[in-house]
């Protein structure tokens, strides 16, 4: 093969650069952390049972949007038959009002972006 | 408890609702209710309109109240540049707002009479035939609603509103917001907005902002369809105007001049 | 094929690299505009359409201009045409892209632009303008590679390309229509609303897209070994000639309808353009100019004596591009705005964000047709004066090797 060195040498340090996510987080003890997330309700139930909540909730709130915008519809009936209105705000940040110990500490650790909900809707506390 | 107590409160106040309801707002068994609150009971109609008595309003010149109202209950930014402006609801001339309605002998006072303006919320909209994304539509009570989630500020609705009430975020409007409301969201930059009719005032079965601000009852909503509104009332017996008749979008804002 | 393009002179790299740096300049532009928003242009609440909206029209035309080569070569085998209309088709291409380019820097949420497609409306003309524009597209990559292929291999173009090609011309007239059609529906805009805006939009289309392709195939000749002799650029500019005419004869039609009517409405935008409304004159000059070089345009060119003359037919060509380019390009979408519907002149002026982006795109336009039209000479084997056989037996060693 014509350039070996080269070659193989520009190929172990584009893997170097490509794993470095891994490597950096090992050496610098980031991977240990896990998130904690911190409750200040005392509610025991969200709007849905918890495992539906964890995996989907961004579904709910999508489907809560096209209701509450498009449909006119603004009532959700839980699980539990309780009732409540369908809103980011006033709902779901009435009892999670802990953004930075609870949305984020998911949030931010798996990088899966900071929603732009946030560009619109108002988080508590963070109001003038 | 509380279940008990939020059920037994439903229940007391749908019935309440459609008793005295029904004579108030009219028949409203066949209409998809816009439900608010579990608390409370939705303001119902078919066709929501406004009569505005500009006699009443020319009576407290310098009154902003219902501009006031509206702009704080929506978050609706204060711009200094006038480049940037975003407004729901405001104040022109009669000059203005009904052009080629005026004359050189024109009634005293007529030219420099403050016209309360806002979307039209018209039946036949120009801006909803252009929206190529459907963020604005005409749903079936008559309100003419903005989804600032799916717009994409493309701006033809901007250029299709023959009338001007549409605005549109040129940058983030956030920090240019005196007091947020924290029951209703803000915008953000690139998205279209305009006066949307107080919807989820509605809901709650309140009427709109303006509405309820203003002191000398200038402003009155109402379902068209309702031959008992006062909305109906008021054009039975007055001659009333709209902006840009012969247009042919078919404006929901009625003005007594 | 397109390795072609990577191989040139130092003038070819010089101006790809002058092309990458205005790109690149455009890019740093509009990445601050995304981070502000759109108030870094010199838009406002009443004149919320502007100078990337004007682009994205005129270059529309641009685009629905190759039609006036491929119809008269494939419809009546005219075969003078023969050389230009994969240029045509080039040029087109780059014209929608720039088009798709000009709508994607004036979107307020840019990434929500799926939501077009995600939420299909039939009843709103941007929803067709899409349609029209992406098929367009489609049509003129597919027809450009398949005829291109053939001639590398030496043979004709496989039959079932015909059909596409014959729909392109229809469909290159509807790209045009439909984008008037943006403008010609609307109530509330008095200036655009005119059954004639379509027709003028397709006369100053075909005026000025054959306009640009005289002026390129006279720089390409001049840089290359490209010459497709006398007799296309005379028809060209016969072709350009007539629509110009036609251009002239409908604006002088508006001029007639808006001031023998005297509505002031109709009258006011005329009056913005023209003399000036409120005291705003910012687009006075402007326009006159353009009316200036339109009727110095038109002398030039009906006149058989000082079009058959190539370098009075360039200036003239330059002409109907400048003049027509003001036209939609500065004057007609602002003019739709000025007055608002509340009877108020608001100064508009594009900022140097705005003129920056747009050279981006414009740069971006450049560079596609750079590299295709590259593409296409070395494949003739036109490129260079002197170069050339060097480069021939260089292909012949790369293939052998």
């Amino acid at each position: 093969m014509h350039d070996a060195g080269k070659i193989i040498g520009g190929l172990i340090i584009f893997l170097a650069l490509i794993t470095s996510p891994i490597w950096y987080n090992l050496a610098s003890g980031k991977a240990d952390y896990t998130p904690e997330l911190k409750y200040v309700t005392d509610e025991t139930q969200c709007v849905m049972p918890t495992e539906y909540m964890k995996t989907r909730h961004m579904d709910l709130l999508n489907d809560w949007r096209n209701a509450v915008v498009r449909d006119g519809i603004r009532i959700h009936t839980s699980h539990e038959g309780r009732k409540f209105n369908m809103s980011l705000t006033n709902t779901c940040m009435d009892c999670h009002s802990n953004k930075a110990d609870f949305c984020d500490q998911c949030h931010d650790y798996s990088a899966v972006g900071q929603p732009n909900c946030w560009d619109c809707h108002i988080v508590p506390g963070e109001v003038q | 408890m509380g279940l008990d107590r939020r059920k037994f409160l439903t229940i007391a106040g749908i019935t309440a609702a459609t008793t005295i309801g029904k004579k108030v707002i009219g028949d409203t068994t066949d209409v998809e209710p816009a439900t608010g609150l579990p608390q409370e009971t939705p303001l119902v109609g078919h066709r929501w309109a406004m009569v505005i008595d500009t006699r009443k309003c020319r009576e407290k010149s310098g009154c902003t109240k219902c501009i006031d109202a509206c702009h704080a209950a929506h978050n609706v930014p204060q711009f200094d540049n006038p480049k940037d402006e975003v407004k729901w609801i405001w104040k022109e001339h009669y000059k203005e707002a009904f052009p080629q309605q005026e004359h050189e002998h024109i009634k005293e006072g007529l030219l420099e009479m403050p016209a309360i303006v806002m979307c039209n919320h018209c039946d036949n909209p120009p801006c909803v035939k252009v929206c190529p994304t459907q963020s604005t539509w005409k749903r079936n009570d008559g309100i003419v609603m903005m989804d600032m989630h799916r717009c994409i500020g493309c701006r033809y609705c901007v250029a299709a509103c023959p009338y001007g009430s549409r605005s549109f975020n040129w940058r983030d409007p956030r920090p240019f917001i005196d007091k947020t409301n924290p029951e209703y969201p803000t915008r953000t930059r690139g998205v279209v907005e305009k006066c949307n009719f107080c919807a989820e005032r509605l809901a709650q079965g309140l009427p709109p902002a303006c509405v309820e601000a203003c002191e000398e009852k200038a402003l009155v909503f109402g379902d068209l369809e309702d031959p008992e509104s006062e909305v109906r009332a008021l054009l039975r017996e007055n001659y009333a105007i709209r902006r840009k008749p012969s247009l042919g979008t078919n404006p929901e804002i009625y003005y007594i001049v | 094929m397109i390795e072609k393009a990577l191989i040139g002179d130092k003038k070819y790299y010089g101006w790809v690299a002058f092309l990458l740096a205005v790109i690149g300049v455009g890019f740093i532009f509009y990445l601050r505009q995304l981070n502000y928003g759109l108030g870094m242009t010199g838009l406002s609440r009443d004149v919320s359409w502007g100078f990337y909206i004007a682009q994205f029209t005129f270059l529309v035309g641009v685009a629905a201009s190759a039609v006036m080569v491929v119809l008269p070569y494939y419809l009546h085998n005219y075969k003078a045409f023969g050389k230009l209309t994969i240029l045509g088709e080039f040029l087109a291409i780059g014209s929608v892209i720039m088009c798709m380019l000009f709508i994607f820097v004036d979107l307020g949420q840019p990434f929500r632009g799926a939501n077009i497609v995600l939420h299909p409306t039939p009843h709103s003309l941007m929803f067709w303008d899409m349609i029209a524009l992406g098929g367009y597209l489609l049509l003129n990559v597919l027809i450009s590679r398949i005829t291109l292929d053939a001639e590398r291999k030496g043979i004709a173009p496989p039959k079932w390309i015909k059909p596409f090609i014959i729909i392109s011309i229809p469909w290159a007239i509807s790209i045009h229509t439909v984008t008037a059609f943006l403008y010609s529906g609307l109530a509330a805009r008095s200036f655009w609303m005119t059954a004639v805006l379509a027709p003028r939009f397709l006369a100053s289309a075909f005026a000025s897209g054959p306009a640009i392709l005289i002026i390129m195939v006279m720089l390409i000749r001049k840089f290359t070994r490209f010459d497709p002799g006398k007799e296309p650029i005379q028809k060209l500019a016969v072709i350009a000639t007539y629509a110009m005419c036609v251009n002239i004869f409908l604006v002088l039609m508006e001029v007639f309808t808006v001031f023998y009517s005297d509505i002031p409405e109709h009258l006011h935008h005329f009056q913005f353009l023209f003399v000036g409304l409120e005291g705003n004159t910012t687009l006075v000059p402007w326009m006159w100019t353009s009316v200036v070089l339109a009727i110095f345009a038109i002398i030039l060119l009906v006149n058989p004596k000082t079009r058959r003359n190539e370098s009075i037919l360039a200036v003239a060509s330059v002409a109907v591009f400048v003049s027509i380019w003001i036209d939609k390009g500065l004057g007609m979408v602002v003019a739709g705005f000025q007055p608002s519907p509340l009877g108020k002149v608001t100064q508009y002026w594009p900022t140097w964000t705005e003129f920056f982006i747009s050279m981006g795109v414009y740069g971006i336009g450049a560079f596609l047709v750079t590299i295709f039209y590259k593409m296409t000479l070395s494949l003739r084997g036109e490129t260079g004066k002197k170069e050339k056989i060097e480069e021939v037996a260089k292909e012949a060693n790369t293939i052998a090797g």
